[in-house]
């Protein structure tokens, strides 16, 4: 598509960041070699080898445990809680003082505008350390108990499409009630992670207490498994969160899972038009549509839905896809090609059973993964399109005709992470959000987090809370002195 | 004594408001503690537990959207209606139990108190529970907790009553209704407590109360897809740990047994509660 004034690219520099040729384990406070068949991690944008990351065997899983154990009993377990808090207070600087690499390196390794994980990735991160950082010496408050007790060893496992916020959602929670971790990153975001091992240095946190362990699936069952982990979180994906639970079964672990989600985004005919289409466009193409809660089926009112179709498609011609590093950048890349694979898969099935499909014109660059944002019209609830997660920049179109069938329609699905409402009517924004299974609703607006707003799923979309109050139920066990 | 005959009672399940007999037409002999015959009691079967889930998830939506005050005027009815028939729970539980008619109603009463502790709760677990956000930005937040939704309950096995009661009435009080597998060898109790429920004003489907075996309902509670959760209080061992593993299969949660069946008395807090409550966290924009 040709306008009359282009954009002149505007690109960030990738100078800040010092990346090294390969990459260890970041095991007692030290890096240190992986035993297992080394990893590339590649700019999804360009395909480019970005590093070689260490796979943690089995062994050096065993090792990271130890030394979390190590660090819980002697150093971390012990420590007066205010210190502890002192020492997140810190990590949070830290993130913000080195936010600009933080955030360069997250584009790289991820594909995701530099826009989103400048303003919305690696603020949060440091948000989510320093609200935390609060809790750590308030914990009697916490409404579970006058002496609740941390859990111990936990052993977290994240996704790919936060690197570094999932991490931060995981780890700021644990160290802040007194639990040690072992964290192991999606096999192809390593590198924030490796990042974070640095502050951690430079934090003089004491060794142990933070171990990363990079490597893929294998290293994620090692660390799930190993029976001296106390406590497993885990996000990513439905089908993984059925196995650790298999896993986690009979066992002393605790497990809190945050899975897949299939949220409806629901537009009344009385929504704000303008403001609705904002909402649709951050809710489904937010980070490439990477996102558990991404609001991928559009339920628009019949009487209103041509208007939204075709305001919606409007705003998307003007959305920009291409260099992540590109500050005017709307979309990045897909962050794998087996994930690009799994859209293109669907959106293949979408075609096959006759929903409609749009793309905006315009060409996506030659190397790398990449897909338009699309928007599928037409679709009904029974369309694999409308069922299954695409976790990709995807929208289905449904339309609704009374606030009951919206809601039948909203909540007929297996996930039950989050939902949108748009409407400029109170008392229904109310009736309708009280009436949605979900664990998180926006209304009139989509995809906001906070850390001090507790965020999760109903039904398969997981268990368990991350931020708020709520959140730190996860890694504590009640008690009363 | 009188020598009149006595009318003895035939003991059915608890489903769907109604006191159906098993579909699969089983019975098993209930004895007391002492190896003497009580009633047949209604063996029941993988459709019996298919049906209560269907009684359960129609009754729902209901019963969660009840205020919280209703609710707990609900429950503290159960209380009262129990009272009444106090004697009858005794005998029941001491027969079944082997306790002295003195144990056996300082049983009774717990449960009883259990019902009126619960009743109090229901207005007072969004405030406990829930929260408001001050989130970084000109939104308003908050975060309020909801029934989880239809909860399958494998009774204890010991505390044919006080147990039971124990189990069933944080899940009610959260809002959720139930699927109750009873006591295998003392499931009188809970089918004398399904006839209180049934003119307590709690609405049919709510709960539903099958006596039978955990170990061969359990399993398909476990894997049903219309479950949101289990509370395996009832269980142990191998058993516990299979329904755990087919319970992933749905994401459901899942409320570990102990190590062993305590002895109930104790206060609960809200360990049996926050198990069956989901948070739910609203966002709405604040401006002119």
């Amino acid at each position: 598509m040709t306008s009359l004034f282009e954009y002149a690219p505007a690109l960030e520099s990738r100078s800040i960041v010092d990346l090294r040729p390969s990459y260890g384990l970041f095991v007692d406070g030290e890096f240190t070699e992986g035993t297992g068949t080394p990893l590339k991690t590649l700019n999804p944008a360009t395909e480019e080898v970005l590093s070689e990351v260490a796979t943690a065997s089995d062994a050096d899983v065993d090792r990271a445990v130890r030394a979390a154990r190590r660090a819980f009993v002697k150093t971390w377990g012990p420590m007066r809680p205010a210190d502890r808090g002192k020492y997140l207070f810190r990590i949070a600087r830290l993130l913000q003082e080195r936010a600009r690499e933080f955030a360069v390196l997250e584009t790289l390794d991820n594909g995701k505008p530099i826009r989103e994980s400048r303003d919305v990735d690696v603020p949060l991160a440091a948000a989510h350390f320093f609200y935390h950082a609060g809790w750590a010496d308030k914990l009697e408050h916490a409404g579970l108990g006058s002496a609740p007790r941390p859990l111990g060893v936990a052993g977290q496992v994240i996704p790919w499409n936060f690197p570094l916020m999932m991490l931060a959602w995981k780890i700021a929670p644990a160290l802040a009630t007194g639990n040690t971790v072992v964290l192991k990153p999606a096999e192809t975001t390593p590198l924030t992670a490796l990042l974070f091992a640095e502050v951690c240095q430079q934090a003089d946190l004491p060794p142990g207490v933070v171990n990363i362990v990079t490597g893929a699936g294998e290293t994620g069952r090692a660390v799930i498994s190993h029976p001296d982990v106390d406590k497993v979180a885990f996000t990513g994906s439905t089908e993984v969160g059925r196995s650790i639970a298999r896993t986690v079964a009979g066992t002393h672990k605790r497990l809190t899972l945050e899975l897949g989600g299939k949220a409806a985004n629901i537009v009344f005919d009385d929504a704000p038009v303008d403001q609705a289409v904002e909402g649709i466009v951050r809710g489904i193409f937010f980070n490439q549509g990477h996102v558990c809660c991404a609001g991928s089926r559009l339920l628009v009112q019949e009487s209103v839905h041509d208007e939204v179709v075709a305001a919606l498609q409007r705003r998307i011609g003007t959305l920009r896809v291409g260099d992540p590093l590109d500050k005017n950048t709307d979309l990045g890349a897909i962050n794998s090609a087996p994930q690009l694979e799994r859209i293109r898969e669907l959106v293949d099935a979408g075609d096959a059973e006759g929903a409609h499909r749009w793309q905006p014109d315009g060409d996506l660059p030659a190397r790398g993964y990449w897909f338009k944002p699309t928007v599928f019209t037409g679709v009904s609830s029974a369309h694999r399109i409308a069922r299954d997660e695409v976790f990709g920049p995807v929208l289905s179109v449904l339309t609704f005709r009374t606030p009951d069938e919206a809601v039948a329609k909203a909540n007929n699905s297996t996930y039950g992470l989050s939902a949108g409402v748009w409407s400029e009517k109170g008392s229904r924004i109310l009736s309708i959000t009280s009436k949605l299974r979900a664990g998180v609703v926006w209304a009139n607006t989509f995809n906001e987090f906070d850390p001090t707003s507790p965020f999760g799923g109903y039904k398969q979309s997981g268990y368990g809370r991350e931020g708020g109050r709520q959140g730190l139920a996860a890694y504590l066990q009640e008690d009363n002195r | 004594m009188s020598d009149r005959l006595t009318v003895r009672k035939t003991y059915k399940l608890y489903l769907g408001g109604a006191f159906p007999r098993s579909e699969s037409g089983r019975t098993y002999e209930v004895t007391d503690s002492r190896g003497h015959f009580l009633a047949n009691a209604a063996w029941a079967s993988r459709k019996d537990a298919r049906d209560a889930v269907v009684a359960a998830r129609a009754a729902f939506a209901k019963w969660s959207a009840a205020t919280a005050y209703n609710r707990g005027q609900v429950l503290y009815r159960v209380a009262e209606v129990m009272e009444g028939r106090a004697a009858q729970f005794a005998e029941e539980v001491a027969a079944g139990e082997g306790l002295s008619g003195s144990k056996a109603r300082a049983e009774v009463d717990a449960a009883i108190d259990r019902w009126v502790w619960y009743a109090g709760w229901t207005d007072k677990l969004a405030a406990v529970l829930g929260s408001s956000n001050p989130v970084a930005g000109p939104y308003f937040g908050f975060s309020m907790p909801e029934p989880t939704g239809v909860v399958a309950v494998l009774a204890p096995q010991r505390s044919s009553l006080l147990g039971l009661v124990s189990v069933l009435a944080p899940v009610l009080a959260g809002g959720n209704t139930a699927v109750v597998v009873s006591s295998k060898g003392r499931p009188l109790p809970a089918i004398t407590l399904g006839e209180v429920l049934a003119t307590s004003d709690v609405p049919g489907g709510v709960v539903n109360l099958l006596t039978g075996d955990a170990a061969e309902i359990g399993p398909w509670l476990a894997e049903h897809a219309d479950v949101d959760a289990i509370d395996l209080a009832g269980t142990s061992g191998p058993l516990a740990m299979e329904l755990e593993r087919s319970a992933a299969g749905t994401v459901k949660r899942v409320l570990r047994a102990p190590a062993e069946e305590p002895d109930w008395g104790g206060d609960p807090g809200l360990s049996r509660l926050r198990p069956f409550l989901e948070t739910k966290s609203v966002w709405h924009p604040i401006g002119l």
